[in-house]
């Protein structure tokens, strides 16, 4: 029930106060109800909760958490690497 | 980096990275000598939790405690029989979200009173009472409202153009409730230990995050508002682990990309416009806590269906069915699979308690994926 | 059960299944109905027989009507059991005051998938109720066929076999819920609806040695994998990652709350195969479509049950959609 979906503002009605958004190529209308006057642009990212624009995803933010993301992945596969070679320099089996 | 919507998805599921939080945490839970009990507030987390296996990547000293944060399931049977009373009024159309249609009352749920004739509608947005009014000039239009913070302001929008389009014949029933009040009670129930909680992502971005630092500041447990998606709730958690190992208890948020700290003023207005705390308010399994919900300003109580109804809807306290241990749950004192008639009496067919049908429940979640734990 | 028919009886899970035994079964009891397979195996082989109602809203939706939806729907149900598609019965029942032309269209595309299957409707019925007595056209077809490949069955599943799906799924429910009235939803999404006896002559052709096939129908995916798994006493193990989704659907799905293995498919069947044949059974599929994949195997683990593993090293029970499908779908 608090589910929220992102999705991109493919149109905008000022007058109206509503817009179009996609979601993964399925589109559909939503309300601006909960946004103030000229907020939402087409391109944006937004949260839609019941037929209401919630909200404008904050792209600058989603970009650091997923670079963040990215470096623990890198991070774990460095250290996966140096524990592998570490195993097989130690590796009892080798002469 | 572009960021397209499908990275908003798929990025913040990646199986990847929700791995390499397993082991963070895993890492960091190994140097405290302490378990830790994790309260998410959220339904919605309740069902990430579950629907992605996270217990199962979870350390033996990492425990989640599941909390009430089902707008549908903290209602009293009283006020759900309100819903149903409604609903059997001949000139009555009763409008209610989706989640409301299998929640068993007293005398049945609104999908027992369609089949005996009732015209009961579920629909996705309030907004779509205003073309039921339309089409059906003389019946009633009784919008069943429910909800957390996230949906108050939609309830309060739909208010705002039945006044702006003149329209005589929508009325709401206000059920709408507060996290931060149920927090304090929860914290305080010696039942269970919580020593951190997960905020919710969704009533964070209409309220703000704001709202948990009084709690903070009072109870000295960590609070880290947390996104929906299976790497927010991973992240989320490692922070909260983070704080203990650095013996701080402080408000974060891990779901900075929609969250601010004074969240969606322009929502909050309209709620400020139409609506204002009751004094008392029943949550089921928790009893009375007082300024948790809301109710209409007396301004607009000639849009009130409790005021104008108030002759026929039932006051009087019914409890659960004995073997139901909702209550219990709600309050984070014991889990679903506890319950004795949990998969058998109860299932989401045959629910003998709201938590069971709800999408946000905790027992309709453990029902759906929580056999294999 | 409770004492009235409710919307969730007829939604292809849990409670359908518990009216079709409590009421259906008890008193029709015999054990070729008791095998509950998508058509009825008789004659000692040779034929296989089987019915469908449709009573799909809207009538016309992106990419079929309920006309194309009645011949696939039965031709697909005795392709399922390895059988060619002969004959049919069509019997309507229509609602006065019903436009002429939309059933002529409806006709139409009748005639186009019964020359798909190289089938003919030999016998039929016509009636028509007042207004108000059914939801603009109910359409009920009756359909047998000839065995091509004998022992295909539910019952047949044993541990290291393979399970294939033929494409994508979800895609025919996810467009009935974005056609329907009252959710106005806009893509590109159209419906799977197909005539499957095709790709099953593909099959059969190739030499693959066919154990099960299915169409996933209401309860989707779910459902067939759970009647396989309980019918066999096996366990299948899912390959969540693996189960090919279309964007579209995915974007129904998210907005709705909905999993893409629980929505209806009309034109997506399951194949369970020996390991050795998975390969070039998936040949096969891919050459009608890319997204065909190799989904999951056979085990012992949990028999009766379907599991679905996460690629983080997660698993949980799949079970059987409960609850009212909200549109009627087929």
């Amino acid at each position: 029930m608090c589910l929220s979906i992102p999705s991109r503002v493919v149109k905008v009605d000022e007058e109206a106060k509503s817009c179009t958004v996609d979601t993964m190529g399925v589109q559909r209308d939503a309300s601006l109800m909960m946004m103030a006057d000229g907020d939402v642009q087409v391109g944006d990212f937004v949260l839609l909760h019941i037929g209401f624009v919630m909200n404008k995803i904050d792209e600058e933010e989603a970009k650091v958490s997923l670079e963040t993301y990215k470096e623990i992945l890198a991070l774990m596969d460095e250290e996966e690497r140096r524990k592998t070679i570490l195993e097989d320099d130690n590796c009892e089996n080798r002469t | 980096m572009k960021i397209a919507l499908k990275n908003l998805y798929d990025d913040f599921r990646d199986g990847d990275t929700i791995k390499a939080f397993a082991k963070i945490i895993y890492e960091d839970a190994k140097k405290l000598d302490r378990t830790i009990n994790i309260m998410e507030v959220c339904g919605g987390h309740t069902h990430t939790i579950m629907k992605y296996g996270l217990p199962q990547l979870m350390p033996e000293n990492i425990n989640f405690i599941h909390g009430p944060g089902c707008p549908v399931c903290i209602m009293p049977k009283e006020r759900i029989d309100h819903a149903y009373v409604l609903a059997m009024q001949e000139d009555v159309i009763l409008v209610t979200l989706g989640d409301m249609i299998k929640v068993p009352g007293s005398q049945g749920s609104l999908q027992d009173a369609r089949s005996k004739g009732a015209d009961v509608r579920f629909v996705y947005s309030p907004l779509e009472c205003l073309k039921i009014a339309e089409d059906n000039p003389d019946k009633k239009v009784i919008f069943f409202a429910i909800g957390f913070e996230t949906t108050t302001p939609m309830t309060a929008a739909l208010l705002d153009q039945v006044i702006k389009k003149g329209i005589k014949n929508i009325l709401v029933h206000i059920n709408h409730v507060t996290v931060p009040e149920a927090m304090e009670i929860l914290v305080n129930n010696t039942e269970s230990h919580i020593d951190a909680f997960i905020g919710p992502s969704h009533v964070s971005v209409i309220a703000g995050s704001h709202i948990y630092a009084p709690f903070v500041g009072k109870y000295h447990r960590p609070v880290v508002v947390s996104g929906f998606e299976p790497v927010d709730v991973m992240e989320g958690i490692s922070m909260i682990v983070k704080q203990f190992l650095e013996g701080r208890s402080s408000l974060e948020v891990q779901y900075k990309r929609a969250v601010s700290s004074e969240g969606n003023l322009h929502a909050q207005a309209l709620n400020d416009t139409f609506f204002e705390k009751r004094e008392n308010f029943r949550w089921r399994g928790i009893g009375d806590i007082p300024k948790s919900a809301l109710q209409l300003k007396s301004a607009f109580a000639v849009y009130d269906a409790e005021v104008r109804y108030a002759d026929i809807l039932p006051h009087e306290e019914i409890n659960d069915h004995k073997l139901c241990i909702c209550g219990k749950i709600l309050r984070g004192a014991a889990k679903p699979p506890e319950c004795t008639i949990f998969g058998t009496a109860c299932k989401p067919s045959t629910p003998i308690g709201s938590c069971m049908v709800s999408s946000e429940g905790a027992c309709a979640a453990y029902y759906k994926y929580g056999n294999l734990l | 059960m409770k004492k009235t028919v409710t919307l969730a009886h007829g939604n292809g899970g849990e409670e359908n299944n518990e009216l079709i035994h409590k009421i259906f079964y008890k008193r029709f009891e015999n054990s070729i109905l008791a095998r509950s397979e998508d058509a009825a195996v008789i004659e000692d082989g040779k034929l296989a027989f089987t019915t469908d109602s449709f009573t799909v809203s809207p009538l016309f939706f992106p990419g079929g009507d309920i006309g194309k939806l009645a011949v696939c729907g039965t031709c697909n149900d005795l392709a399922m059991m390895g059988a060619k598609p002969k004959y049919l019965t069509c019997s309507v029942i229509i609602e006065e005051g019903f436009a002429l032309e939309e059933l002529e269209r409806i006709v139409e595309s009748m005639q186009q998938e019964l020359a798909i299957n190289g089938a003919q409707v030999v016998s039929g019925d016509t009636k028509v109720v007042p207004r108000g007595s059914v939801d603009k056209l109910f359409i009920n077809t009756t359909g047998i066929g000839e065995i091509r490949r004998k022992g295909i069955s539910a019952s047949a599943l044993k541990e290291e076999m393979s399970i294939l799906v033929s494409r994508d799924v979800g895609a025919h429910g996810a467009t009935i819920f974005a056609a329907r009235e009252g959710i106005s939803l806009e893509s590109d999404l159209k419906t799977d609806c197909t005539s499957l006896y095709p790709q099953v002559e593909d099959l059969i052709e190739a030499g693959i040695e066919i154990v099960a096939l299915r169409d996933a129908t209401r309860g989707g995916l779910a459902a067939v994998l759970n009647e396989w798994a309980g019918s066999s006493d096996i366990c299948i193990e899912v390959e969540e990652a693996s189960v090919p989704v279309r964007d579209e659907v995915k974007g129904i799905c998210e907005l709705l709350g909905f999993e893409a293995v629980n929505l209806a498919n009309e034109g997506t069947f399951v194949l369970c195969v020996a390991e050795a044949d998975a390969t070039k059974a998936l040949e096969c599929l891919q050459s009608t479509h890319e997204s065909a994949a190799i989904i999951g195997t056979v085990t012992g683990e949990y028999r009766g049950k379907v599991v679905l593993r996460s690629s983080w090293g997660t698993k949980r029970f799949l079970d059987l959609p409960t609850g009212e499908l909200l549109p009627r779908i087929c």
